[in-house]
């Protein structure tokens, strides 16, 4: 029996890149449905009542929402190929643990560079510059977050890679002044086919934040 | 030495949480109470990121944030589940307790201890956000289905604590006549072994939660 598999998303988002990215690294087919975020489908509010966000996942009709928890659904229900969690409970757990702190921190900081200005704007980046540090920490001499494989953590963090240099530019910084060890993963990371064609190309994402900023007044 | 510790506030519904998960195992642990406004130097060691409780410690090694530390029970102990072992159940019972933990709780509790407007347009959202409970308990005994799952743990703050603080100031918002599947549930899970054990004493929550809701009040406010 055919699994049916739709993905409600929006080309920018960096959380429905990641559902990209887990999708791709397990080879599932799927059919991709653009959401419009000003104009939302039906279907979307219907699978979505709660949030009424992007992503979703509607796997045999049934919605998942939320990507981290989307990604591992996939990782469960798909678990034959391309492991993205990893075995032991404490590693497991570890990788929970950032997940949930890119999230936390590392978008609300980071949106303080582009939807902001003044002062706001430059503790956002410091924010984002000490959240950024830390990661560098945890991934340390690994190659990957996952150890020797592509993970979730690295699911989780490379799709706000793309964002990153609509964050310098905005914030007028240097990431890899400061995390040089995080570029140099995020570029190992586009390495791969499942990478490079999920993630939004940065500079038209610098573009799209271009055209938010105009759109709420923020210049 | 004890080879599971729980670093813990007694007042705290994620630190009760992570004790209720280690109780439906019967895992053995030593428990350290936190004093939340002078946090020790072991639990500033093992969270150093959010330097929060609850804290588990299992052979030396700190895991932090309560519903990652209930999977992480969950997965390592043998014993009742505590997560659904259907993957989409699973993704069901996680995508509840983060509607629980960042949005329905944080409203709730910001109706009550926020001032003003503020506080009013908290009540109007904790209102329409309970709706959501309401209709996902529809029909079942607890979230879990039979018996208490992670869901039902995760939503200790809105069977218990919320009782208290509703009594504290005068709110009516969680209602038998607005939300009677929801307070059928409160009931029966107040009453239930797992957690009665596992709540701290309603005129010891009551005393630490009144000064909070005095305006002016400037001392220790726990963070959501």
């Amino acid at each position: 029996m055919a699994d049916e598999v739709i993905l409600l998303d929006a080309h920018y988002s960096m959380f429905g890149m990641r559902v990209r990215l887990a999708l791709a690294e397990k080879g599932i087919e799927y059919e991709y449905r653009e959401e419009n975020l000003a104009n939302k489908s039906p279907l979307l509010l219907e699978m979505n009542p709660v949030h009424k966000k992007i992503p979703v996942l509607i796997h045999n009709k049934k919605p998942i929402c939320e990507s981290l928890i989307i990604v591992q659904y996939i990782d469960e229900v798909w678990k034959d190929k391309s492991p993205l969690l990893p075995s032991d409970p404490y590693q497991r757990a570890q990788a929970r643990f950032w997940a949930d702190f890119i999230d936390k921190k590392m978008y609300e900081s980071g949106g303080k560079i582009w939807k902001t200005k003044g002062e706001e704007k430059e503790a956002g980046k410091k924010e984002f510059i000490e959240n950024i540090k830390l990661l560098e920490g945890v991934l340390g001499e690994k190659p990957y977050f996952g150890g020797e494989e592509f993970g979730y953590l690295d699911v989780a963090l490379i799709t706000f890679y793309s964002w990153f240099y609509a964050y310098e530019t905005v914030g007028e910084f240097s990431i890899e002044q400061h995390c040089p060890k995080l570029i140099e993963w995020g570029k190992r990371c586009m390495e791969r086919e499942s990478v490079s064609k999920s993630l939004a190309d940065p500079h038209k994402v610098y573009d799209f934040v271009l055209m938010l900023r105009k759109k709420y007044g923020v210049e | 030495m004890a080879e599971v510790k729980l670093f813990g506030c007694g007042y705290s519904p994620f630190s009760r949480r992570v004790e209720m998960a280690l109780k439906l195992k019967g895992v053995e642990y030593e428990y350290i109470e936190e004093d939340l406004s002078n946090k020790s130097p072991l639990l500033l060691k093992y969270n150093p990121i959010h330097k929060k409780v609850p804290v588990l410690l299992h052979n030396d090694k700190p895991i932090a944030e309560s519903s990652i530390i209930i999977e992480y029970i969950d997965e390592t102990w043998e014993g009742p589940s505590i997560l659904p072992k259907d993957p989409y159940e699973r993704a069901m019972a996680r995508f509840w307790v983060k509607f629980i933990d960042e949005k329905c709780g944080v409203a709730m509790w910001k109706a009550f201890a926020s001032p003003g407007e503020e506080g009013e347009k908290a009540k109007e959202e904790a209102a329409q956000l309970l709706k959501f409970l309401e209709e996902e308990i529809k029909g079942k005994k607890f979230f879990g289905g039979e018996n208490i799952g992670l869901v039902d743990i995760a939503a200790n703050f809105i069977g218990y604590w919320f009782g208290i603080i509703q009594q504290i100031a005068g709110l009516e918002l969680l209602t038998k006549e607005k939300y009677p599947n929801l307070c059928k549930w409160v009931d029966g899970y107040i009453n239930h072994s797992l957690v009665k054990d596992n709540l701290p004493p309603k005129d010891k929550m009551t005393e630490v939660l009144k000064p909070l809701a005095q305006p002016g009040y400037s001392g220790y406010k726990p963070k959501v």
